[in-house]
């Protein structure tokens, strides 16, 4: 039986992790050791053969290609915004300088960053897609019934979202769920089409809101994006975008 | 170009330095859950929360500091899913019997199959599963592990030990029950 001592010292040599004083003295102590070369000889005999049994397992392709499309654009070796020629780009420029200088730069400097905050939003909103396609994300309430969806976001939430089952149109309602997004907390409305995922994401407009685009693909995401009744909407599948807008026109007649 | 998001450079670096240890990242979480569609579940959890925390990743080991998410989301799924799982920790004793002849186990191990290998490993508790995969199958250094679970290294080196002993002990057992049944096919 080898000593407990004896045993982390020599998977600490087997690792060549002991410094070289301490090494030199186990190589001794194997030497005079019988129960301990037996262990030490085991454990080659295990490594070797771990080695040899090819148990490294690799990441499939789609993994690497799902990561790839959820993280933002920023973060994917292909430039995201097509390279725009240096001669646009200050002719942008003027055009906004002499806009600016009409219109004073408060109207302006929103708009500019507006655009960005828009995509910015709508990457969040596919990430948020894509991690609630993960198993036991998609809901909080799991139902068909816009009677037990609707009152399960009471108390969750400073407003009351438009709940509208569409199973006859094709669009069932399967449940919802609370999301964040722009530093509040938003409903989520969860509808099938056929094999499709649509996640409806819902909140209140504010007068600051920036008008958004209307429809934009993400990732390969569809996201189409408009505000009605008080509520902005983003729907985000990937659904084709055909069938994405008659949903639109549908979930908010 | 400005950069407003202050985010933008260091997504880049993201890209460069968490994006490469896919397999990495993906052997861990595969040999702790022991399911594949579980472990890319994880994986692809662990790297958006990689990509979210990035700002706060301070350099230095960036395998160690991805496979730590990996683990601590796999840790995570485990304790919803399968708390029983994780009920045998490092500090278990371990009684191994010493029977055979010395030179008959080593034979033993020597010729001893891919397959029972597997499942000697993958029928370890979790944490010595786990020390044994970073060690043997992703080889890092005990100071790597030590920073990937979170551990002194002197524990490290003990569970190790204790890792490589069940295991052994494991293989004996497989191995043994196979000559007893002779030959296959």
């Amino acid at each position: 039986m080898v000593h407990e001592d004896n045993e982390r010292l020599l998977n600490g040599y087997f690792d060549g992790e002991l410094d070289l004083i301490r090494s030199v003295e186990f190589e001794e102590h194997l030497r005079t050791c019988p129960d301990c070369a037996r262990q030490f000889h085991d454990q080659q005999a295990i490594r070797q053969r771990l080695r040899e049994a090819n148990l490294y397992e690799r990441a499939p392709q789609s993994l690497r290609a799902r990561i790839r499309a959820q993280l933002p654009r920023e973060a994917q070796s292909k430039p995201a915004v097509k390279p725009r020629s240096p001669a646009l780009e200050w002719l942008a420029i003027a055009a906004a300088i002499v806009i600016a200088v009409v219109l004073g730069t408060r109207v302006i400097i929103p708009n500019i960053r507006g655009h960005e905050q828009t995509n910015l939003l709508s990457q969040e909103i596919v990430a948020s897609h894509i991690r609630s396609l993960q198993p036991g994300h998609l809901f909080d309430v799991q139902s068909t019934d816009q009677h037990t969806v609707k009152p399960w976001f009471d108390g969750k939430l400073d407003f009351a979202p438009p709940v509208v089952d569409l199973a006859d149109h094709g669009f069932p309602l399967v449940g919802g769920r609370l999301d964040y997004l722009e530093n509040r907390t938003v409903a989520v409305l969860v509808y099938g089409r056929k094999l499709h995922v649509i996640n409806l994401f819902i909140w209140p407009a504010s007068q600051e809101s920036i008008s958004p685009v209307p429809v934009e693909t993400v990732q390969g995401y569809n996201v189409l994006s408009w505000k009605k009744n008080g509520f902005q909407f983003r729907a985000v599948s990937d659904l084709n975008v055909d069938e994405l807008r008659e949903f639109v026109r549908l979930a908010t007649p | 170009m400005q950069d407003e998001t202050g985010g933008r450079s260091e997504a880049g670096g993201f890209e460069e330095l968490i994006l490469p240890h896919l397999n990495a990242a993906y052997n861990l979480a595969r040999w702790l859950v022991r399911d594949r569609h579980d472990a890319e579940d994880i994986v692809q959890e662990a790297y958006l929360r990689a990509f979210k925390f990035f700002g706060s990743y301070q350099g230095g080991d960036s395998r160690a500091w991805v496979l730590k998410i990996v683990r601590n989301t796999s840790y995570s799924f485990l304790e919803k899913n399968r708390p029983a799982e994780l009920a045998e920790q490092f500090d278990e004793t371990l009684h191994t019997t010493d029977t055979r002849q010395p030179d008959a186990e080593t034979a033993l191990l020597q010729s001893v199959e891919s397959r029972m290998l597997r499942e000697a490993l993958e029928e370890l508790p979790v944490n010595f599963r786990e020390v044994l995969v970073l060690r043997e199958l992703e080889g890092l250094s005990y100071k790597e592990i030590a920073a990937v679970m979170e551990l002194p290294i002197g524990t490290v080196m003990s569970g190790l030990a204790r890792g490589r002993a069940q295991l052994r002990e494991r293989l004996m057992r497989a191995g043994y029950q196979e000559e007893q049944r002779g030959p296959r096919r």
